[in-house]
């Protein structure tokens, strides 16, 4: 049984309540930051805690921290990134619906060590029953005195708000956050300078996932060092993942991480194994952004060593044969998926939500949604292949955001690992559009080189 | 996109409770950055008028202080944002991967046959639209959709699930 640091007390009745969530000990990282601790102390403790951001991009949480500049006279400002729309992930939905109080509470902590008087939580503006369930649990927040002028007599003064999105995959890029939350159309920024130097109203800022701000509890709790001894390496703490596509259980799981991929598909603790007693043909690990790997590779590395569910892992062989932890969106394909059909699904996806702004984003993201239509409704040819990857390379790398590298990734891997399914569409397009290649070679074995003596 | 809708009658005057809702937004932001509030105010609006007319949209860069420009250029950028009139009732089945996987492709073609209208366009009696729309971010409860003002979600659906739902809407309709 993997150890819960954030999802403890989640079947507890009631623990969307502050007087249940208060009852199980919550609010007592806020009361020990805020009487005990420093700023810089809690800082920290962040940083020894190793906690890597929870968003995607797996970045130090506290060493983000400690870049946030600090002119004097000059606002700063904590942003809570809730606008996820990486397609895979649902977690934060997940903890924001049933335990909000715990990003409440993460949210003063962050802000406290910030020196934040005003923060933000940036809510995807479809949720809005889960922005009620937050504005609730502020309420009730503020009238335990846990919020508002002189927090718990400290002399501490913090306003929490929540904020609306308007339906943009974009504005889940901090820059492009910032300018939602400005008012403004979702366009990312070009960096430097980072949003520690000039981010809201060109004010110091730090944005950070929902999970990455509920961590922080914990780490207060129980002291950085102690977090950091969960997981495994770089990878410290537990995960949240979300867990979808063909799995018997699909849901919101909270991980040690380090476990193996294997136990989190089939363990009945988990995921359960496959839907409907299919077999397993793919697996897209960290959200659509990330590379897809055949069954094969996602249970072990090219080495052959079990895979695991760490951020070093699942990075193992590159791009070449491995993938990454991003957001934890952990999407399983059972036997009778296509790969082509997917592949266009995600680029079209891409290609409607690309801002605009970059050439090489907003062009190429059209131009493989159209090669892949033609190639998934039988009118493709072979050197669509390879177009392809010419197309996603020159995306890649030469966009403001990172969208254009997640527009890219999806594709350029899916032919590396599938290229014969996609052939078998050019080469039998009357098949093709009757029937799916399944499942193939994809979780044969795969052929391990003998070691070099 | 933006199209003035010269045959409808359009509200133009914002209720008391919507001005007193501004003003709620409004004093989140520090001085001078009321802009800030644009995209809750608009949410506020169409929540009330089913869909943002080009005079509504002018009334709120008024009320913000704002060019009219600085309101349409983020009406038309968001997806949730209406530029025309839809049925009571839109009905948003998530259509990317993870949903198709376990069947959104199917809802939409149910929904496509039961009501008779293509994607965006409204039923004869003005009661439903629906239309696909990008993650939901609720992909293990797929497949799903959600009904504006108040974003109500339904999960796991099935065509009988659709089918039950539309009756309930109907039935709710004309209460």
């Amino acid at each position: 049984m993997s150890r819960k640091l954030l999802l403890e007390h989640i079947n507890v009745p009631g623990i969307n309540t502050f007087d249940v969530y208060r009852s199980k000990g919550g609010y007592a990282s806020v009361e020990k930051a805020l009487k005990t601790m420093s700023a810089d102390d809690v800082v920290e403790e962040v940083k020894k805690s190793g906690l890597r951001g929870r968003g995607g991009a797996g970045f130090p949480t506290g060493m983000k921290w400690s870049f946030l500049a600090k002119p004097e006279g000059v606002a700063r400002y904590l942003v809570c990134n809730a606008d996820e729309s990486e397609p895979g992930t649902f977690k934060d939905r997940y903890l924001m619906t049933h335990i909000p109080h715990l990003l409440v509470e993460g949210m003063i902590i962050a802000s406290y060590a910030l020196g934040a008087k005003a923060s933000y939580i940036y809510v995807r503006g479809e949720m809005m029953p889960q922005i009620r369930i937050l504005e609730k649990a502020i309420v009730e927040a503020r009238n335990a005195g846990f919020l508002g002028k002189n927090i718990l007599g400290t002399g501490y003064d913090l306003e929490l708000y929540v904020q609306p999105g308007g339906g943009a995959y974009i504005c889940g890029e901090e820059t492009a956050l910032i300018e939602s939350l400005e008012g403004k159309r979702g366009n990312p920024r070009i960096k430097p300078p980072f949003p520690a130097i000039a981010g809201l109203y060109g004010c110091p800022t730090v944005v950070n996932n929902v999970e990455s701000i509920a961590a922080v509890v914990p780490i207060i709790r129980d002291g950085g060092d102690e977090y950091a001894k969960v997981g495994v390496g770089r990878s410290t703490g537990t995960k949240l993942i979300s867990a979808g596509g063909n799995l018997k259980k699909p849901g919101v799981y909270e991980i040690e991480l380090g476990m193996p991929v294997e136990e989190f598909i089939y363990s009945d603790e988990y995921c359960g194994g496959i839907a409907n007693g299919k077999r397993l043909k793919a697996v897209v690990a960290g959200g659509s952004s990330v590379p897809v790997l055949p069954a094969n590779l996602i249970l072990k590395t090219a080495a052959n060593e079990a895979r695991l569910m760490s951020y070093e892992s699942l990075a193992d062989g590159g791009f070449a044969t491995g993938t990454m932890m991003g957001s934890g969106g952990f999407i399983a394909f059972d036997e009778d998926q296509c790969m082509v059909r997917n592949t266009w699904n995600f680029a079209r996806f891409y290609h409607h939500e690309s801002c605009g702004q970059c050439s090489p984003c907003r062009e190429g993201t059209g131009w493989m949604e159209k090669v892949l239509h033609r190639l998934e409704h039988g009118h493709g040819k072979l050197s669509d292949m390879d177009l392809l990857v010419d197309v996603s390379k020159k995306i890649e790398g030469n966009t403001i955001c990172p969208l254009g590298d997640a527009a890219a990734w999806p594709v350029a891997s899916a032919i590396r690992h599938f290229r014969d399914e996609f052939e078998w569409h050019v080469n039998n397009p009357a098949e093709a559009v009757q029937r799916n290649y399944g499942l193939a070679h994809y979780a044969d074995p795969l052929a391990i080189a003998e070691p070099v003596s | 996109m933006l199209s003035v809708q010269n045959n409808t009658v359009v509200q133009a005057e914002f209720s008391a409770g919507l001005l007193s809702q501004f003003a709620d937004m409004v004093s989140r932001y520090p001085e001078g950055k009321q802009k800030s509030a644009l995209l809750p105010v608009l949410h506020a609006v169409q929540a009330e008028q089913g869909w943002l007319s080009v005079p509504a949209m002018d009334r709120v860069a008024d009320y913000l202080q704002i060019e009219p420009i600085e309101v349409y250029e983020v009406a038309t950028f968001y997806t949730m944002y209406f530029l025309r009139p839809q049925g009571k009732y839109m009905l948003e089945v998530c259509r990317t991967g993870p949903c198709c996987l376990v069947g959104a492709e199917k809802i939409m073609d149910h929904l496509e046959q039961k009501l008779g209208v293509k994607e965006g366009d409204v039923t004869p009696d003005g009661l439903f639209s629906w239309r696909g729309v990008e993650c939901l971010a609720a992909c293990g409860y797929g497949p799903v959709l959600q009904i504006g003002p108040e974003y109500t979600f339904y999960e796991n659906l099935t065509p009988q699930l659709v089918d039950q739902l539309i009756i309930d809407l109907k039935g709710k309709a004309n209460n």
